[in-house]
């Protein structure tokens, strides 16, 4: 699937996490990252947002997280709302019985 | 289907918005803890918040909490992907607003059913709340109660209740008294819980102990509030007296030596035990267990 928008979700407040994903000429996700916990958890916090792309289908993005200490949860949750938003489309509950 | 008893005396909305919030009301007393998808969250946010109350729940689950979702109005645009996320959140109930007619609970209850069956959840576990605030839905409170297995307990909404009477919302509360009797009555008939409204002023607690003891001596199982502080003045007046443990424990014994006797029907003081007593003891006793009196 291919981003032609960019899709923003998230907020600034502590606990919280600002995720921007934008379309990318070049395949594969560039994930850039604002966070005080970034040596610790910088590479979870890839993880998720690759583990999200990738039930997407989306193969070329550039994804900004500016992280206030949110839980991975909150990550998963802000990253998949940011794409639904970019790519103008509801979430596919269905899939999460799988 | 079998219930579980759960306490019900303090139910605490959470914004289906702020992940901090969700976090620190795992800390607090509230036995229900409702994350909320509806008045709290703006139309432009409600995509955001399906998610996040769904990995919050499915990841972060407090413990020891009574979970429930509320969802958006029945008529809403936002109705039907809210029950999609929040069946399969796995909540242990989910709350509807503004139930008004039975043939309302029977259709969102079919589609939590088809939602059940697609997820692999076990079809009639997930529980319903209806929020009675309106005229009509005091007045079809018993119909609305008994319209699915489903649904566990009303909870009186006094402010859009006032609002449809064009009455004026007091602290004093007279305008709801009928109300907040008519609603108890269903649910007792019915064999359901009965949640009473907030009481909105969050500065006032002599207020909130004056109109917490009503809820209490009314016959209210618990009251919906709207904030932390709210939590263990309302807990308090739900721990129950030593007079309704010794009878909740006689109630669960002589049920107790029924079925040793296989007896069908079990009696006690010339009257007869039915499952909304049983439940009710067993919702004795774990209130006196919350409170921590040993039982």
């Amino acid at each position: 699937m291919r981003l032609t928008k960019a899709g923003i979700a998230g907020t600034m407040e502590s606990s919280d996490v600002m995720v921007t994903v934008r379309p990318a000429e070049e395949a594969g996700i560039r994930i850039a990252i604002e966070s005080k916990v970034e040596a610790q958890y910088g590479d979870e916090m890839r993880q998720t947002v690759l583990d999200v792309m990738n039930d997407f289908g989306i193969e070329a993005a550039e994804v900004e997280l500016r992280d206030r200490g949110a839980l991975d949860c909150v990550i998963r949750a802000r990253t998949q709302t940011a794409v639904c938003r970019a790519l103008g489309t509801g979430f596919d509950w269905k899939g999460e019985d799988r | 289907m079998e219930r579980k008893t759960a306490l019900k005396r303090t139910s605490l909305y959470v914004s289906g918005t702020n992940p901090v919030n969700m976090i620190q009301a795992g800390f607090y007393n509230e036995d229900c803890m409702v994350f909320d998808l509806e008045d709290s969250v703006p139309a432009t946010e409600k995509d955001a918040a399906r998610l996040l109350v769904y990995h919050m729940i499915r990841d972060h689950r407090p413990a020891g909490k009574y979970i429930l979702i509320r969802v958006n109005g029945i008529y809403s645009e936002w109705i039907d992907e809210d029950l999609e996320a929040a069946v399969r959140a796995r909540p242990d109930a989910i709350r509807i607003p503004k139930v008004e007619y039975p043939e309302e609970v029977t259709m969102i209850a079919q589609k939590i059913s088809r939602i059940e069956e697609e997820a692999g959840i076990e079809v009639g576990s997930t529980e319903l709340w209806c929020n009675i605030e309106s005229y009509m839905g005091v007045f079809n409170a018993y119909e609305i109660a008994t319209a699915s297995d489903r649904v566990v307990a009303l909870a009186l909404g006094a402010e859009d209740f006032t609002a449809s009477m064009r009455s004026q919302r007091t602290k004093e509360g007279a305008e709801i008294f009928y109300a907040r009797n008519a609603v108890l009555m269903a649910c007792r008939k019915a064999g359901v819980e009965a949640v009473d409204a907030v009481f909105s002023d969050i500065n006032d607690l002599e207020g909130l102990k004056r109109d917490t003891a009503l809820t209490k001596n009314l016959g209210f199982d618990g009251k919906t509030v709207v904030h932390p502080r709210q939590i263990d003045v309302v807990n308090s007046f739900f721990t129950p007296s030593a007079k309704e443990i010794r009878y909740a424990k006689r109630v669960l014994e002589a049920v107790e030596e029924g079925k040793r006797q296989s007896k069908g029907a079990v009696t006690l003081d010339g009257s007869m035990i039915d499952k909304p007593m049983e439940l009710r003891a067993l919702t004795t006793l774990a209130q006196a267990r919350a409170a921590g009196i040993p039982v």
